[in-house]
């Protein structure tokens, strides 16, 4: 009997975020400890857990995977959330690929020094909407399709709905010029496993705050 | 008939190196189109053929590939340089993505402000020996194999042995510990697709020099 997924990482979003969200998409449980003492840290490096000495660490499959991108490969991958061929494949390494340099820079924010935080913030809607939205918004205009690779649900549809909802935190009225990505938000929010891990009680973390600053900053010393 | 792929991007290593890497290693001959001006790069913007406005971009059966990760990914899978099921690949990928987090940092260090390049240096050369080697020398050790996965060359040894190459370039004192880091980087110049890449004039780029740099910085702002 296998085990459920367990993930590793301190009590927020970081970046381990997207892969609660991949899993929840999948439809599959998973269980978390959450790193809230330098001891815990220190414990799983001492055990050998961290190839490179950093969370996210997700233990499944019998192997202790670290590097966000090889957990999120492998679980789209697993549950078939990655196309049916290579060519697929590639579009939606692109994507994603995309999505994530986008979602990099709101989840490195909170990490900056007060003096730069608004210019920061100018920034990334700057990005998002001169770069990656419109690039989005083409892609769904150029084959009316409900997803964005196939026809068919995929990770980058998750990928790109977590980023949307980042964004909309920011500013909630980012997507005032892309009314196809308005539509691909309430259509994918509504698919069954999304919708219930957007509720509240899910395993969903919410926005950072100073107390989730501190504490990484606390266990990774820096 | 498919073309060979034509890779576009500036007359330096960057971000597209590793891909010339993989390609070679592959045994790919592949063409390049050199970006030399900002009216270069804005050239591609305009016509459409920049997802995100940004290069490396690969044109690559019928398609024009972007993002890093997306482009290596594709060859390595076309090439069957990635491991044989999803959790060899997940094994692959793991490493790789450990070798790209320390190979940004060098990528990035002759961009560093002045007065910080010495203190990156300082972190790339105590990363490189506490983290990513002792990592890695581990890994081979853990299995006693040649190759980092499944007992056969893959993706992962090729963007191994090129960083130790960066490294080596930086400070060759480096990997004096590491005697299976060593072997690998032997083991892996040795095969005739990557000898012949390391000898001079093939496409390998050499090490950023001033004139590529502010050649660089002019396209990219």
């Amino acid at each position: 009997m296998t085990a459920k997924p367990k993930l590793y990482y301190f009590r927020g979003r970081g970046r381990m975020e997207s892969i609660r969200w991949l899993l929840a998409a999948a439809g599959v449980e998973f269980e978390e400890e959450f790193l809230e003492k330098r001891e815990q840290y220190e414990k799983l490096e001492k055990d050998g857990c961290l190839l490179f000495g950093q969370v996210p660490l997700v233990e499944m499959d019998g192997m202790m995977l670290t590097q966000t991108r090889a957990i999120l490969s492998y679980l789209a991958a697993k549950y078939n959330l990655y196309g049916k061929d290579l060519k697929e494949r590639v579009r939606i390494d692109m994507y994603v690929d995309g999505t994530l340099d986008l979602m990099l820079m709101i989840m490195l924010a909170p990490f900056k020094p007060p003096k730069e935080k608004e210019e920061n913030f100018a920034l990334i809607m700057k990005k998002a909407k001169t770069r990656y939205l419109p690039a989005f918004e083409k892609i769904l205009k150029d084959h009316r399709e409900d997803f964005l690779v196939g026809n068919k649900f995929s990770w980058a549809d998750v990928q790109l709905l977590e980023a949307i909802l980042m964004l909309e935190e920011l500013n909630a009225s980012v997507l005032s010029d892309f009314p196809l990505l308005k539509a691909f938000k309430t259509r994918i929010s509504n698919i069954p496993t999304i919708k219930k891990f957007l509720q509240p009680g899910s395993q969903r973390k919410l926005h950072p705050d100073q107390h989730y600053v501190d504490v990484v900053r606390h266990i990774l010393q820096f | 008939m498919a073309g060979k792929p034509m890779l576009h991007y500036f007359n330096g290593r960057g971000r597209m190196e590793s891909t010339r890497w993989l390609l070679a290693a592959a045994g790919v001959e592949f063409e390049e189109k050199l970006i030399e001006s900002p009216e270069d790069l804005k050239k591609l913007v305009n016509e459409g053929s920049l997802m995100f406005q940004q290069v490396p971009m690969v044109e690559i059966d019928g398609m024009k590939l972007v993002q890093t990760r997306a482009i290596l990914n594709y060859i390595a899978t076309k090439y069957n340089l990635y491991g044989k099921d999803i959790k060899e690949r997940a094994l692959i990928d793991m490493y790789v993505e450990g070798v790209a987090d320390l190979g940004e940092m060098i990528l990035l260090l002759p961009v560093a402000p002045p007065g910080e390049k010495d203190a990156k240096l300082a972190l790339i050369k105590e990363k490189t020996t506490n983290r990513y080697f002792p990592a890695f020398e581990k890994v081979l050790k853990s299995h006693g194999q040649d190759y980092l996965v499944g007992n056969k060359l893959s993706r992962a040894d090729i963007h191994l042995v090129e960083l130790i190459y960066y490294v080596e370039e930086l400070d060759p004192s480096l990997i004096a510990n590491f005697p299976l880091l060593k072997a690998l980087k032997a083991r892996v110049s040795s095969l005739p697709t990557v000898k012949k890449f390391l000898q001079p004039g093939s496409q390998r780029k050499p090490p950023l020099d001033q004139k590529t740099l502010e050649q660089g910085r002019k396209i990219f702002k």
